[in-house]
């Protein structure tokens, strides 16, 4: 019982091309930037686009499959889409948005279902509210209770927090997840947020520029990203460019002068050094990888300090650390201007 | 006082406007999903009867549908119907003119339509027509309100394509605009007075109902 999607589509000069399967009872990830194809693929998903090419299987039963020409209409794919906006009807009231969810019930059922729903979703009091009198938490779980109402197979969430402010974004983030937790059928989570996805799904796949990489869990994307763009997505800064050390198990980086012990082995087509900025430490007795750095600037971020690092007074921008120090270390950023620096060699990320 | 104008121009604004409600908002649902170059053609030759001279509406309905001409000879053939010269052909002048008003402020409405909504509706389960009656249509509805009204005004007043397709028949084909014109015509010139009077008295209670009805909407769901 899954969600098995291969599609491919043209839109003027994009091209997108994912492939991933979201398994039953668990969230997956679709993680991008803006403009990469996650929207589209939701759409496709749900029948609202057409791919070109491909084909969309839920529970066994094929959705899309351009070979065998078969193309469900949305209405009988039963598929629940949360939209960014909620996408309430705002002409119909909180209990006539959840009821337009079962219209295919006969009226007494349907009245009863309406109730249930909100109750489960906490909605007593909004049924005879409009959308746009309702808070932001209330749109939201009327918008899932809708969805729930039409008894889906599958959940896609086409970035539901992102147009929240950030104490909003919190509480609903944390009301998605138990919602999730108790969804049976797989759930699609499309974001751009790496932090919002790290804390409510287990498996992430990435989208850049509309091809997908394989999926895999959240803490192999953290551990061995592999590839450049996966390191940005999942939140590393620190990218530079690295050559191979001439003894075996380290790295040399041209930028600083350095060479680095590196416990990941040397692969074919590694281009770039991922360091991520947590795991700069300032340098203990007997550190391994130990190296002296200039302090170029500090900047304040809401939970720690942020030390811009450099090999000297003047250095090029795409060479630049970002150290990230508690706030408790200030006093040693105040007073030198030099730091003995480490980074352990299993925390170098060698990217392709 | 003669009232018939006043029902013949009630009646005859009245079936117009219902068909060109269906009629301007199924061109204008689909010439808003249009691609780029057909909607402009479209826009253009269902603009039309807006910037043509009424006259000239009426004239080209004569050359279709007049007894000689190619629908009005098959009907008057097949159905023993003239289709020009009695009161309900001023309902296809009409209707023709005031089509362009319907179209353009419902196409207005449909373009502002977030079609998500329409997405949501569909994978809710809801049929196509629902969406479209039940959640297109209540959430455009000021526009396609407005269209209405402004049509059924603007129907009322018609002048130029009724003159030509209906003519002027007193208590079979004339309308309050026909009758004035022919009553100051013929020099009567206080009888004319009074079907101006009428005239814009009727004209004030539809712009008042307007007022009235975006009022009503001002307080609702926007």
């Amino acid at each position: 019982m899954a969600l098995k999607v291969r599609i491919q589509k043209r839109a003027g000069g994009f091209f997108l091309d994912t492939e991933f399967e979201a398994p039953s009872g668990a969230s997956l990830a679709l993680l991008g930037a803006s403009g990469c194809g996650k929207s589209m693929t939701l759409q496709c998903i749900a029948g609202i686009q057409r791919p070109d090419r491909g084909r969309i299987e839920l529970d066994g039963q094929v959705l899309f499959d351009s070979a065998r020409r078969v193309d469900l209409p949305p209405q009988r794919r039963r598929v629940g889409y949360l939209f960014q906006h909620y996408a309430l009807f705002p002409h119909m009231t909180g209990a006539g948005n959840i009821a337009a969810g079962c219209l295919h019930l006969e009226r007494r059922q349907r009245a009863e279902r309406v109730r249930e729903l909100t109750a489960l979703l906490r909605l007593e009091g909004t049924e005879d509210l409009l959308p746009r009198q309702m808070s932001g938490g209330q749109q939201q779980r009327t918008a899932l209770a809708r969805i729930l109402a039409s008894e889906p197979r599958a959940i896609l969430l086409d970035e539901p927090l992102s147009a929240l402010d950030s104490a909003l974004k919190w509480k609903l983030e944390q009301e998605l997840r138990d919602f999730l937790d108790r969804f049976p059928g797989p759930a699609l989570w499309v974001s751009h947020d790496l932090g919002e996805v790290h804390r409510s799904c287990e498996r992430i796949c990435l989208l850049e520029c509309g091809k997908s990489s394989p999926v895999s869990t959240v803490r192999e994307l953290m551990e061995n990203p592999g590839t450049v763009s996966a390191a940005r997505l999942s939140g590393c800064r620190n990218l530079l460019p690295v050559r191979r050390g001439t003894e075996a198990g380290t790295v040399r980086l041209p930028g600083w002068g350095l060479t680095l012990h590196c416990a990941a082995p040397w692969r074919e087509g590694v281009t770039t050094l991922g360091i991520r900025q947590s795991t700069l430490r300032l340098a203990g007795e007997g550190d391994v990888n130990t190296f002296s750095s200039q302090v170029l600037r500090v900047v304040e971020d809401v939970s720690c300090l942020l030390a811009a690092l450099g090999p000297g007074e003047d250095t090029a921008e795409d060479a630049v650390l970002w150290m990230e120090l508690d706030r408790s270390e200030r006093a040693v950023l105040e007073g030198a201007k030099v730091l003995q620096i480490s980074v352990k060699p299993e925390e170098l990320l060698l990217l392709a | 006082m003669d009232w018939f104008p006043l029902l013949n121009s009630l009646r005859i604004a009245a079936i117009a406007t219902g068909a060109t409600f269906f009629l301007g908002i199924w061109a204008a649902y689909y010439a808003a999903r249009a691609p780029r170059l057909a909607k402009g053609l479209l826009d253009a030759v269902l603009t039309l009867p807006l910037v043509l001279p009424p006259t000239v509406v009426g004239y080209l309905l004569l050359l279709v549908l007049g007894p000689r001409r190619v629908i009005g000879a098959w009907v008057l053939e097949h159905f023993q119907v003239r289709l020009t010269m009695t009161w309900w052909s001023a309902i296809f002048g009409t209707t023709v003119v005031i089509f362009p008003l319907m179209y353009r402020t419902a196409r207005g409405a449909f373009e502002a339509f977030d079609e998500t909504l329409a997405y949501a509706g569909r994978t809710l389960g809801l049929s196509d027509r629902y969406v479209f009656w039940h959640i297109r249509m209540p959430v455009c509805r000021q526009g396609i309100l407005a269209g209405t009204v402004l049509s059924f005004a603007r129907a009322l007043g018609e002048y130029g394509a009724t003159s030509m397709i209906a003519g002027y028949t007193p208590g079979r084909t004339a309308t309050i605009s026909t009758t004035v014109y022919q009553l100051w015509r013929t020099g009567q010139d206080a009888l004319a007075l009074r079907w101006v009077l009428v005239n814009l008295a009727l004209s004030a209670a539809v712009l008042a109902a307007v007022n009235l009805l975006e009022r009503k909407e001002a307080g609702r769901w926007r």
